[in-house]
């Protein structure tokens, strides 16, 4: 499956993206959210390093990074599994059992919600409405939409990603 | 940048195409007809994979030798997500629901090159006795009329031209032509709209009051962070129609005075983004965003910002703080946006399905726009339908519809053979009706009373196996986690909130809690800060002033009579039902079914999780709840 996210690139390709991105924002106001995007997006989540690299650049202090980093869900200060496994909360999924998929989902995985598994695989998530609401109830797994599941179909789903990963297979 | 004569010629090209898509079976012989093939883009369809079906259509066109009479075109939703994927054939407008790759080749073999429609495949409400109906006689899109969503559908969202065809940019045309930016504030009031956002505020006078101050700088904001549970609309329109947006953008640009404008849109709408990127890119292209736009000195151009996960943002100085690259916490009101703005300069703040009704009122009038809808709600409105009922997808109606019209007429009803028993609009924001409600007439103020909202458009319908005390629930926990924290009576009070409900739903309230609940609901919604706060417990106070009966269920006799709240459900085995089959053991991830095979199997009620796993699995219908 093809992707846009940046996690088969290595160490030296990841931060020269970020540069240039840095390099693209830093005369645009308001760039540090649309700054805090693009480092998402290349590692999965906001490591240290960069941030001290984002802060120095666009000359805002590490606490108003902190700051922002930590009030948007979108953003996680912690590495996430390869795949992540959102179940969609919103009102339709969740009168159609999406809370029996994720509890599902969190007895199989044994993680609670927001948490990955010790074998960094998976990382299970409850998310906002994902506006497909004709599928629900919705789960994403990566980029992979499957709707219309009930409980017992979990295990399944799980079996189908939890192999070998494999060149390109990751999400 | 394109001419005024070259813009001509482009409208006329395309309108060739627009035009095939719109005719009536009867009026063309089916074999040798040009056909168009529309197939849904929406995020539903593409969910269900309607990205490899115009793969599979491009190939089986060419083996077939088809290219040059038949276009395949990727639109933005039809609606009917329920049906999904969903193509439409015209110029018969043969409406095919949930097709799959693997029936392409028929299609394309039976169809597009015999002229023979595949029965099989066809939406069986668009069929009757004297065969195919046309789409508008189908119930679903009979009581509709579209407005914002007029070209959602039948034109190709990343094909300027197609948008040019459909009058597209001739409103912007004409207000820096032939209007004063007064003339344009004038027409906006007269017409009646208010904001589709929730707040309901008459949009000409928002910008009546930002073209007043003197500034260096003034910005329009495109309000696109949907944030409802349960609600698509703006995401539609973006994904079906953004030029639509963006034109209207520049319109109040020069009714107010700005020339930058900003669309903030929810990260997780990955092809809306996408749509929007290639839009701004287009009209700057072809001259229609920019500098000195259709040679009238005014400028305006746009830039997209991505929201990153937070509710709140939803309201506009909160997503004002945001753009700015800070926590999106909301700002004490006054100063209003349109005096101080996003960087303190004075700004417009309209919502999507807004602003796609502007390029209509501008071009068929403000009267034409105020002949439609109820008194004081003007106009049209998109409303995403969902829950438990049959056509679960996004409509748009003239105000003043039922909601018996919207949720039986357009909707089917409730699946399943189970009865009605609420609908929520508003989101977390807005309450649950009842069926004594479903005669009611659908606007800002009618809603309001009733102790709902218009909100934004999200619609959930629910049946008799939805428990009310839950849904209250539900949305607490979603405002609870949204919560900004900046002002106490949001942040502590929502919390609390949740768990007198989490204690109810557990089975240990007290008939005492349901006044505390009460008492705490007013007050949270007198004194937060801003919208999040001021109706996060809509959904509790409705629950309580037309279900009342079952939080006296849950607390007096422990009983949850929908059976979702699992502390008070028990499973069994009916005995005379059971077949010995052992699946409910094998599926049980409690080991909580035990028994010999060919006999009755028993639950262990202290082991029993309440999972329901069993209920699921059981193929003769030998496990009840209760």
């Amino acid at each position: 499956m093809s992707h846009a996210c940046g996690c088969h690139r290595t160490d030296g390709q990841k931060l020269h993206h970020i540069k240039e991105a840095i390099e693209r924002f830093k005369h645009m106001r308001g760039a540090l959210i649309p700054v805090l995007h693009e480092v998402q997006d290349t590692y999965g989540y906001l490591p240290e390093d960069v941030l001290h690299l984002v802060s120095e650049e666009l000359d805002v202090p590490m606490t108003d990074i902190y700051g922002v980093a930590s009030f948007y869900s979108f953003f996680s200060l912690e590495p996430k599994g390869e795949h992540i496994i959102r179940v969609c909360m919103g009102t339709a999924c969740y009168i159609k059992g999406a809370q029996s998929l994720l509890d599902r989902l969190s007895t199989e995985l044994q993680v609670k919600t927001g948490e990955t598994t010790a074998d960094g695989k998976f990382t299970l998530e409850a998310t906002r409405c994902l506006g497909a609401c004709g599928l629900a109830p919705v789960l994403t797994v990566g980029e992979d939409v499957h709707g219309r599941l009930m409980q017992g179909d979990i295990p399944k789903l799980i079996k189908t990603y939890a192999g070998p990963a494999k060149e390109g297979d990751r999400a | 940048m394109k001419t005024a004569e070259q813009l001509q010629q482009i409208r006329k090209t395309a309108f060739e195409r627009l035009a095939a898509r719109a005719a009536r079976p009867d009026d063309f012989g089916l074999k040798e007809a040009r056909r168009s093939v529309m197939v849904c883009g929406g995020t539903g369809c593409t969910s269900g994979d309607s990205k490899s079906i115009v793969d599979a259509l491009d190939r089986a066109l060419a083996e077939n030798g088809l290219q040059e009479r038949v276009e395949v075109v990727r639109t933005g939703c039809f609606g009917l997500c329920e049906l999904g994927p969903v193509i439409i054939v015209y110029p018969e407008g043969v409406f095919y629901n949930h097709v799959k790759t693997a029936d392409v080749p028929e299609i394309v073999e039976s169809h597009l090159k015999n002229g023979k429609v595949v029965t099989r495949l066809i939406y069986k409400e668009s069929l009757d006795e004297k065969g195919l109906k046309p789409l508008n006689q189908v119930d679903f899109f009979r009581k509709q009329q579209r407005v914002a969503l007029r070209n959602c559908g039948l034109i190709d969202p990343t094909d300027i031209d197609e948008y040019l065809a459909a009058d597209g940019y001739k409103a912007l045309e004409k207000v820096v032509n032939s209007m004063t930016p007064h003339e344009v504030v004038e027409t906006v009031k007269k017409s009646g709209l208010r904001g589709r956002g929730g707040g309901g505020f008459p949009t000409g006078l928002k910008w009546e009051l930002t073209a007043k101050p003197q500034a260096d700088q003034k910005y329009v904001i495109c309000n696109a962070d949907e944030g409802d549970p349960g609600a698509f609309m703006d995401r539609s329109v973006l994904e079906g129609d953004p030029h639509s947006v963006l034109e209207a953008m520049a319109v109040c640009g020069y009714a107010v005075g700005a020339t930058q404008g900003y669309i903030y849109v929810r990260a997780e709408y990955p092809i809306a983004v996408e749509r929007l990127y290639t839009a701004i890119v287009k009209a700057r292209d072809y001259g229609l965003l920019g500098k000195n736009l259709f040679g009238s000195g005014f400028d305006f151009d746009v830039e997209v910002r991505l929201g990153a996960g937070a509710f709140v943002c939803g309201e506009e100085t909160a997503l004002m703080n945001s753009i700015e690259g800070k926590r999106g916490m909301p700002r004490p009101k006054p100063p209003f946006p349109a005096n101080e703005g996003l960087w303190g300069k004075p700004t417009v703040i309209n919502n999507v399905e807004t602003l796609a009704n502007i390029p209509p009122i501008i071009l068929n009038g403000a009267e034409w726009y105020a002949s439609i809808g109820t008194e004081r709600s003007k106009g049209t409105k998109v409303f995403a339908l969902g829950g438990k009922v049959v056509n679960t997808g996004l409509v748009e109606v003239p105000m003043g519809t039922t909601l018996r019209e919207v949720i039986f007429e357009i909707g089917g009803g409730i699946p399943n053979g189970k009865k009605f028993k609420a609908v929520q609009t508003g989101g977390p924001s807005g309450g649950c009706l009842t069926e004594e409600h479903l005669d009611q007439p659908i606007d800002y103020d009618t809603l309001t009373a009733l102790g709902s909202m218009m909100g934004s458009g999200g619609m959930i319908v629910m049946d008799e196996s939805n428990c009310m005390v839950d849904v209250a629930r539900f949305y607490l926990d979603f405002t609870r986690d949204e919560s900004c924290g900046k002002c106490t009576p949001c942040r502590v009070g929502t919390k609390r909130l949740l768990e007198i409900l989490e204690k109810i739903t557990e089975g240990k309230g007290t008939m005492e809690d349901l006044d505390e609940l009460e008492r705490l609901s007013i007050q949270i919604k007198n004194t937060s800060l801003c919208g999040l706060g001021q109706t996060a417990p809509n959904p509790v106070l409705s629950t309580l002033r037309y279900f009342r009966d079952e939080y006296v269920a849950h607390v007096r006799d422990k009983t949850c009579t929908a059976g979702v709240c699992r502390s008070m459900l028990t499973f069994s085995i009916i005995e005379d039902l059971c077949r010995g089959c052992s699946l409910c053991a094998r599926r049980c991830p409690a080991n909580a079914i035990s028994g010999q095979l060919k006999q009755p199997y028993t639950i262990d009620q202290n082991a029993c999780i309440k999972c329901g796993l069993c209920l699921e699995s059981c193929k003769f219908n030998a496990i009840v709840k209760a």
